[in-house]
């Protein structure tokens, strides 16, 4: 604010005052209520089933770790085998993307080549595409390629930068580095491979990181796909454990339902705090929907 | 205005790539630049041709047949799409569900981003802190976990009722009642507004605070600079949310899955257009009739997203037209 606008206000500051006040409380019971239901969770998941559905306060009045240890069991299997598919598929989903997309962004940001135009427009379009326009013809290619029931279907996509998101992300990302770095590498006599591995990727370092933690995220929500490819238990992600675990235990077992659903929002909780100045720029700069 | 407004203008700028391609090289690109930029496009191009272009048209040829997976599709015609027009009441259920959602869920979800962004942009402290926790349910709400949570908020003895009991009020069943399981999820969705939230306080932090002076200057109340200044000025970034909430609405899939135990229930009263054509395409092996789904519902999110394009020119302003 500058000084002359001071200077009329004055009189007022009383009033901006209370008025920030105001803001302050409404905004601090608004957060209440958004993460409300969390610390809801976050506190039943500690309970004893009887008191799940009768005390309300959020401070559990006795505490029933039991449930983690129930939960951890699973329906029929345990958790920990959840776990260990969610995290392959996540982590070879981010490889992926990082690395197909990255490719994909540098040709289009820096190399020419013929249908240039048209190809880049076709990128754009199916960043558009709803999941569901390919999804039946998809199945019955990996149906008959014999990778259904296995975690192909769910991660070779990504070697094949189907998230064309991320490439636009990156494409737009790599026209802000300056070409007069490429231009000095290809007089020190560097080719397109070396360019894009020396130069363009350590700059590209922010946009590879969002990339990287949306596409964490997402695989790991992510339950249509591992629902429709993946049948046998052996191979469930946590969203099917998940599911599993509701559909078998019934109305009994909320306690462990409940355990269970919290540790797994626990690896989203930890990307969180540790990219979220990341992931609040990336959705801020290109609209990423989180 | 020099500087981008966010999201929607580089989406236009990227729409046209490379600004100008240089004369020269445009007229002779040589058979080595070919060959290295199809080197890095190649993982891309089989992709596209394998699991995008050439499953849409696959999409296309199966909605005109029946097709069960196991044995080679058999033609119909276009025997799907008037089955699903003239005879599928549960096809209509879904629709309505579907636009139902698409209704409710988006211009609320908007209305309480832009709100709460507009407060959060005056410069106060704690922005930081406020903002996170304001976006943290839109990166969870996606997760099976959220949805297990809110089916246990709104039971007939979840924290809802509790809370309304406390005030005398004997709430329903929302999540098993056939006039409210589709609320719910709206209110899912709308508990959700963290993401378009930061992309509208990084398009009011765009808007230059002379232009706010001057207004002032000029007279205006805060009422009037926000109908005068704010609003007009932040249309593009309306536009852009607006677009991209709608087609992520139209696609909801998982929490409808989960409250309602995979069926669409109470009565097909969530039986998202989403559900439906799993339950036919992976329950019932229906695929063809589950492509012909598919096309319309490409259809229209292609026509929602067309109409709002073709209407942007009336509402929506960009900062350089001048």
């Amino acid at each position: 604010m500058t000084t002359p606008s001071m200077l009329t206000r004055k009189p007022k500051r009383l009033t901006i005052r209370w008025r920030s006040i105001i803001v302050h409380g409404f905004l601090i019971v608004g957060a209440l209520v958004m993460i409300y239901p969390l610390l809801w969770l976050a506190s039943s998941s500690l309970k004893p089933a009887n008191l799940i559905f009768s005390d309300l306060s959020l401070w559990p009045s006795k505490i029933r770790l039991q449930n983690y240890v129930d939960g951890w069991r699973g329906a029929a299997l345990p958790f920990s085998s959840f776990f260990l598919n969610s995290f392959i598929v996540s982590g070879l989903a981010v490889v992926g993307n990082v690395f197909a997309c990255s490719m994909v962004a540098y040709a289009f940001a820096r190399l020419n080549f013929v249908f240039k135009r048209t190809l880049f427009a076709l990128m754009m379009l199916t960043i558009m595409l709803p999941l569901h326009a390919t999804l039946i013809p998809q199945y019955a290619l990996f149906y008959n390629l014999g990778w259904v029931n296995t975690f192909l279907p769910l991660t070779v996509p990504k070697f094949l930068a189907v998230d064309s998101f991320f490439i636009f992300l990156m494409v737009q990302f790599i026209r802000g580095i300056p070409r007069e770095l490429d231009e000095a590498a290809v007089i020190d006599g560097a080719g397109p491979i070396r360019i894009y591995w020396s130069v363009i990727l350590p700059l590209l370092t922010p946009a590879l990181v969002t990339t990287a933690v949306f596409s964490f995220i997402w695989t790991y929500e992510d339950f249509l796909s591992p629902l429709v490819y993946l049948t046998s238990m052996d191979l469930y992600t946590v969203p099917q454990g998940l599911s599993l675990l509701m559909s078998s235990k019934g109305a009994s077992s909320w306690g462990p339902l409940l355990a269970m659903s919290l540790l797994s929002l626990v690896p989203l909780f930890v990307v969180f705090f540790v990219f979220q100045r990341r992931l609040i720029e990336g959705i801020a700069t290109s609209g990423l929907k989180g | 205005m020099s500087t981008t407004l966010s999201g929607t203008a580089s989406l236009e700028s990227a729409t046209a790539p490379e600004a100008r391609p240089r004369r020269h090289k445009a007229v002779g690109i040589n058979a080595r630049q070919n060959g290295a930029a199809f080197l890095f496009l190649a993982p891309w191009l089989i992709g596209l041709v394998f699991l995008t272009l050439g499953p849409i048209l696959a999409s296309f040829y199966l909605s005109l047949t029946r097709y069960d997976m196991f044995t080679p599709p058999q033609w119909l015609g276009l025997d799907n799409y008037v089955k699903m027009f003239a005879e599928d009441g549960r096809y209509y259920q879904s629709l309505r569900v579907t636009f139902t959602y698409v209704f409710l869920s988006v211009p609320l979800k908007l209305a309480f981003a832009l709100g709460i962004a507009m407060l959060l942009n005056r410069g106060l402290k704690g922005l930081g802190f406020y903002r996170s926790v304001y976006y943290l349910p839109s990166l969870l709400g996606g997760s099976v976990a959220v949805a297990i949570m809110w089916r246990q908020v709104f039971a007939y003895d979840g924290i809802i009722n509790q809370i309304l009991l406390k005030f005398g009020i004997d709430g329903p069943s929302w999540i098993t009642s056939t006039d409210y399981a589709l609320y719910t999820l709206v209110a899912l969705a709308v508990w959700q507004f963290g993401s378009p939230m930061v992309i509208f306080l990084a398009g009011l932090k765009q808007i230059p605070q002379d232009i706010y002076d001057a207004a002032e200057v000029d007279g205006a109340g805060p009422v009037r600079k926000f109908f005068s200044v704010t609003l007009p000025l932040l249309t593009p970034i309306i536009f852009f949310n607006f677009v991209m909430q709608i087609i992520g609405a139209f696609q909801a899939f998982t929490p409808a899955y989960i409250i309602s135990g995979g069926k669409g229930g109470p009565a097909d009263a969530t039986l998202f257009y989403t559900l439906y054509l799993y339950e036919q395409a992976f329950t019932n092996f229906q695929m063809g009739y589950a492509s012909a789904m598919a096309w319309v519902l490409v259809a229209i999110i292609g026509l929602a997203t067309t109409l709002s394009f073709q209407s942007a020119r009336y509402w929506v302003h960009y900062g350089d037209e001048r």
